[in-house]
């Protein structure tokens, strides 16, 4: 668990998967009719490392056949030709298959009568709208591994924040985080808003060579994130920390330095990005000049704002740095100043003055 | 949409069948669209939009602090997030009076020029062009792919393939080669967004009063080295669609009949110029004419305003078929505006939404999208303005007020002018957009590529102005300011598929009102008060039926072409669905449809 900083230690032995028959063939069924924007579905179309289509194709070796089902991807016209699978795998009859859910779930709870907070689809029989808990209820226990892309779908997001009208909620708060699929794994949480391309892509085939059975299960933290994703902080592998132990901090959006006075949450992130960058090693909030607003977490947005005051454990540490990082930073630069400097025996004058001994030659 | 004289007469006893399509694919966000079709005339008689998702960012954001309104915003959408935060950021800009450096303007329109271009070519590429593909083409339209496999592509000699079936066949989903390698210009496109905006699609670098990006040499060289590396592709996807859709018209006499609708295009702007904005509401007038893309209304091809105060006093939000109760009889946040003008209850910033789920009723209420008009003084209309998609308006409004005069792109009044640079294969071209004929479904398809092309030619310009003031060692990106106890704001920036708005008001330092009006409730709003539909619904109803399917197998890719035409971003803004046809009755007076003009 927790050691300091919201460094996660990875355990010391990696879980091992029960010997059994590898699945050769999978779908995934996406439903982006959460509360979402669609950002993730759009994001995991950036990822290049490897990209969706080198899965569909079946470029990747040990994956199974994967039969991607997604409502922006998907070639079909939409209406029932494309929810067909969704209505075979409810009713049993598609399997095996990753459920992936985007976007917040809502509370249909607090609505008195008809209405609906989002729908994917009709009731054939009635013609109303099915809602996306209708169909969370259907396919989850159905499902042989539940995964939640995004931190809507993790944890609630920007639209379960404070005043909200939906009471909406993340995945593993509605399923229970007891949740365990078919096989046996709770849901697979990669939070993000959005998702970092290559985080997802990467958790993804983990999951799927699970499938196949070439690998263990996806080790997990408390949050159910990847541990080899979120167990360090933003601050960890960020361009500008360096600049936070010498205690040299930006005052404002002008600087070039570190950001924790102008609002960066980065200390105390879980997230990976500045050391990943965002696609193919570009980007990276705070390395770009981005304060990290924590969107990565489950306390996301509300802890965090207003995102452009500097956060209250921010001042504290900063101060304590202080002293220590203006000593180190003066030391640092008498030291840079002198290994400015050539050594003097480089010149263009009649004698050799390097300390050479040409006593061998005699 | 009217339907022509030739199809009005000679009619057959109608044969209407019920077909719907929910959700529908190869867009952004939840839609459904609720049709009838006469398969004895071959044309659909009615059509309505719902989208089914609320979620509340105008109730949860009460009370916040408002400079998180652009982080916050960007989330309404995944697809253009950063249009939100770049639009917000101009209304916080207007409330709290502060201009950001000239830089932070480049920087900003570097990282929106480089979402259009990864935006619009992956939406044509690999979501629009499926609808046009080989694949598709031959499960609806046999007849018109064996003319196609026949008939030599006029503009080979810049994309390389031969015949136009061999274009189609290069649009195949995950298998065409036009196809995959879309796909990589969208990431490299998104690279450079990520240069300029620290991520995508929720920008992490854009603050009211500037941006936080590093202005370093290498920020612009690692852009531009990979703007060059596309910009052939960007000119070989022009003639592409170029070919394909005057293939179609040729095919398929009639095809300019298919989403065609009155011109009523509506464009906010895009790409603020430095030198002249101030974000001052007084002056908006003038620094919305100085834009990089012409803000303007053009209402049946003739410019009615591009005043960007007229623009937003004309703003009306209608109820009419919503999940919302009115809020005619709350108090108004903002009676006047700044320059003493009155601002109607209907307004944005006056508007309140308090949400009612209820059972979806065709004949009542049947979306969570409002219905945004704009009220012509003249004639005394709330005109469902449409978005054209995002281009159609842009080119349009840009060509007819002939202001732009750039380096790289010229407004001529009645065409624009675009010039790329020599690329790895191809020369330098000057590509031209002409103001079409129609405001349809082909002509909205045909602009997006030409304005992929105006993004790049535009970034180019913004490149060289940005290297120009880093090297003269100017190199400010952020201005301070302070939060006002009260003040109003609205930003107008053009979001991919259109017209983009926001609407602010402060109180005591916190958001007392905040309102967004992105591009697709303009597009996909349901039936107003007054009965007007929304301009899918408009565009679909009435349009004939070129698809060679009858009701059993009938796929709807002429309504579907239509719809994912305007670039249908649901998030923001909507709902189609289709079950199996289910034959309602047959009906001898075929009233249905006529004169929705």
């Amino acid at each position: 668990m927790t050691t300091q900083s919201g460094t996660t230690e990875v355990s010391g032995e990696p879980s091992r998967g029960e010997a059994r028959e590898g699945i050769d063939e999978i779908h995934i069924l996406w439903i982006s009719e959460g509360m979402s924007c669609d950002g993730d579905t759009v994001s995991l179309t950036a990822a290049d490392q490897p990209s969706i289509e080198d899965v569909v194709l079946g470029l990747i070796p040990g994956l199974p056949k994967v039969n991607l089902v997604n409502k922006v991807l998907s070639p079909s016209l939409g209406g029932e030709d494309f929810l067909a699978p969704y209505r075979a795998a409810a009713r049993g009859e598609l399997g095996p298959f990753i459920l992936v859910i985007e976007g917040s779930i809502p509370n249909q709870n607090i609505i008195d009568g008809d209405g609906y907070w989002t729908s994917f689809g009709n009731d054939p029989e009635t013609g109303e709208p099915q809602t996306l808990n209708h169909w969370i209820d259907e396919l989850a226990p159905r499902a042989w591994a539940v995964v939640a892309a995004g931190t809507c779908a993790t944890y609630g997001g920007i639209h379960a924040m404070a005043g909200n009208p939906t009471g909406c909620m993340g995945l593993a708060d509605y399923l229970g985080w007891e949740f365990t699929s078919q096989a046996g794994l709770p849901v697979v949480n990669v939070p993000g808003c959005p998702i970092q391309p290559e985080n997802f892509m990467e958790t993804l085939i983990w999951v799927l060579q699970h499938a196949a059975g070439t690998a263990p299960p996806p080790p997990l933290d408390h949050m159910l994130r990847p541990q080899w994703l979120f167990g360090k902080t933003v601050h960890e592998g960020c361009d500008r920390g360096s600049y936070y132990e010498q205690a040299d901090f930006g005052l404002d959006y002008n600087s070039p330095k570190c950001l924790v006075k102008t609002g960066c949450w980065g200390p105390v992130v879980n997230c990976n990005v500045p050391k990943r960058g965002w696609m193919a090693g570009i980007g990276g909030c705070p390395n770009v000049g981005g304060i990290c607003i924590g969107c990565t977490m489950p306390g996301f947005p509300d802890a965090f704002m207003p995102f452009m005051d500097e956060p209250p454990g921010g001042t504290l540490s900063s101060m304590v740095i202080k002293p220590y990082g203006a000593v180190i930073r003066r030391l640092r630069g008498l030291t840079n100043d002198m290994v400015n400097h050539e050594p003097k025996w480089r010149h263009n004058k009649r004698k050799l003055t390097s300390g050479f001994d040409p006593r061998w030659r005699s | 949409m009217t339907t022509t004289d030739a199809r009005s007469t000679g009619r057959k006893p109608a044969q209407i069948v019920d077909m719907s399509w929910d959700p529908i694919t190869r867009i952004i966000g939840n839609l459904g669209i609720y049709t009838k079709i006469d398969f004895a005339n071959r044309e659909v008689v009615e059509c309505h939009s719902t989208s089914s998702l609320f979620r509340g960012y105008s109730v949860f954001m009460k009370g916040k602090d408002p400079r998180d309104a652009g982080f916050i915003t960007s989330r309404i959408c995944g697809i253009c997030g950063d249009n939100h935060t770049t639009c917000s950021n101009y209304a916080q800009q207007m409330a709290y009076g502060v201009k950001p450096p000239k830089l932070a303007e480049h920087i900003t329109n570097l990282g929106e020029a480089a979402e259009y271009m990864f935006d619009h070519t992956i939406f044509q590429d690999n979501l629009v062009f499926v609808d046009f593909c080989e694949a598709m083409v031959k499960a609806t339209n046999p007849g018109v792919l064996a003319r196609a496999e026949r008939t030599d592509a006029p503009r080979g000699d810049i994309h390389g393939y031969r015949t136009i079936a061999d274009i189609m066949k290069a649009f195949n989903p995950f298998e065409g080669e036009v196809y995959k390698e879309a796909l990589k210009v969208s990431r490299v496109t998104r690279e450079m967004f990520c240069l300029m905006e620290g991520r995508h699609v929720h920008p992490s670098t854009l603050y009211p009063g500037g941006v936080g990006t590093m202005p370093q040499p290498n920020t612009f060289t690692d852009y531009l080295s990979r703007l060059m590396r596309v910009i052939d592709f960007v000119k070989k996807a022009v003639a592409m669609n170029d070919d394909v859709f005057d293939f179609f018209y040729e095919a398929l006499p009639g095809y300019e009949e298919v989403g065609k609708r009155r011109i009523l295009l509506g464009c906010w702007g895009a790409w603020q110029n430095p030198d002249v904005v101030d974000y001052r509401y007084e002056n908006m007038n003038r620094w919305g004419k100085a834009m990089y893309v012409t803000p303007g209304i053009v209402v049946d091809g003739k410019l009615v305003t591009n005043n960007l105060i007229d623009i937003n006093l004309g703003l009306r939000v209608m109820l009419g078929s919503s999940f919302y109760e009115d809020w005619v009889n709350e108090d108004p946040f903002v009676t006047h505006d700044p320059l003493g003008n009155p601002v109607d209850m209907r307004h944005p910033w006056n508007q309140t939404t308090v949400p009612v789920p209820q059972k979806r009723d065709f004949d009542g209420n049947y979306s969570w999208v409002m219905s945004p008009r704009w009220y012509h003084p003249e004639s005394g209309q709330h005109l469902a303005l449409d978005t054209g998609g995002g281009p159609l308006a842009r080119l349009w409004s840009t060509a007819l007020s002939g202001l732009v005069d750039t380096p790289y792109v010229k407004a001529t009044g009645n065409s624009v002018r675009i010039s790329l640079p020599k690329g790895e294969s191809l020369p330098e071209t000057t590509l031209e957009w002409h103001i079409p004929k129609w405001s349809n479904t082909i002509e909205r398809d045909r602009a997006r590529p030409y304005f992929v092309a105006y993004a790049a030619a535009m970034a180019l310009q913004f490149l060289e102005e940005a290297m120009g003031m880093l090297r003269d060692g100017d190199t400010k990106v952020f201005e301070n300011f302070e939060v006002p106890d009260d003040a109003i704001g609205c930003g107008f920036h053009e979001a991919v598929r259109g017209v983009l708005s926001h609407h602010l008001v402060i109180r005591d330092k916190k958001i007392a009102n905040y309102h967004p009006y992105p591009p697709t409730p303009w597009n996909a709003s349901p039936r107003d008060i007054y009965g007007t539909p929304g301009p899918y619904e408009d565009a679909v109803q009435g349009q004939p039926i070129f698809e060679e399917n009858g009701p059993d197998d009938f796929k709807g890719v002429d309504i579907m072409r239509t719809v994912r035409s305007f670039d249908p971003c649901l998030p923001c803004g909507v709902h189609m669905y289709m079950g199996k046809g289910k034959t309602l009755s047959t009906v001898h007076s075929p009233t249905y449809g006529a004169n929705h003009g």
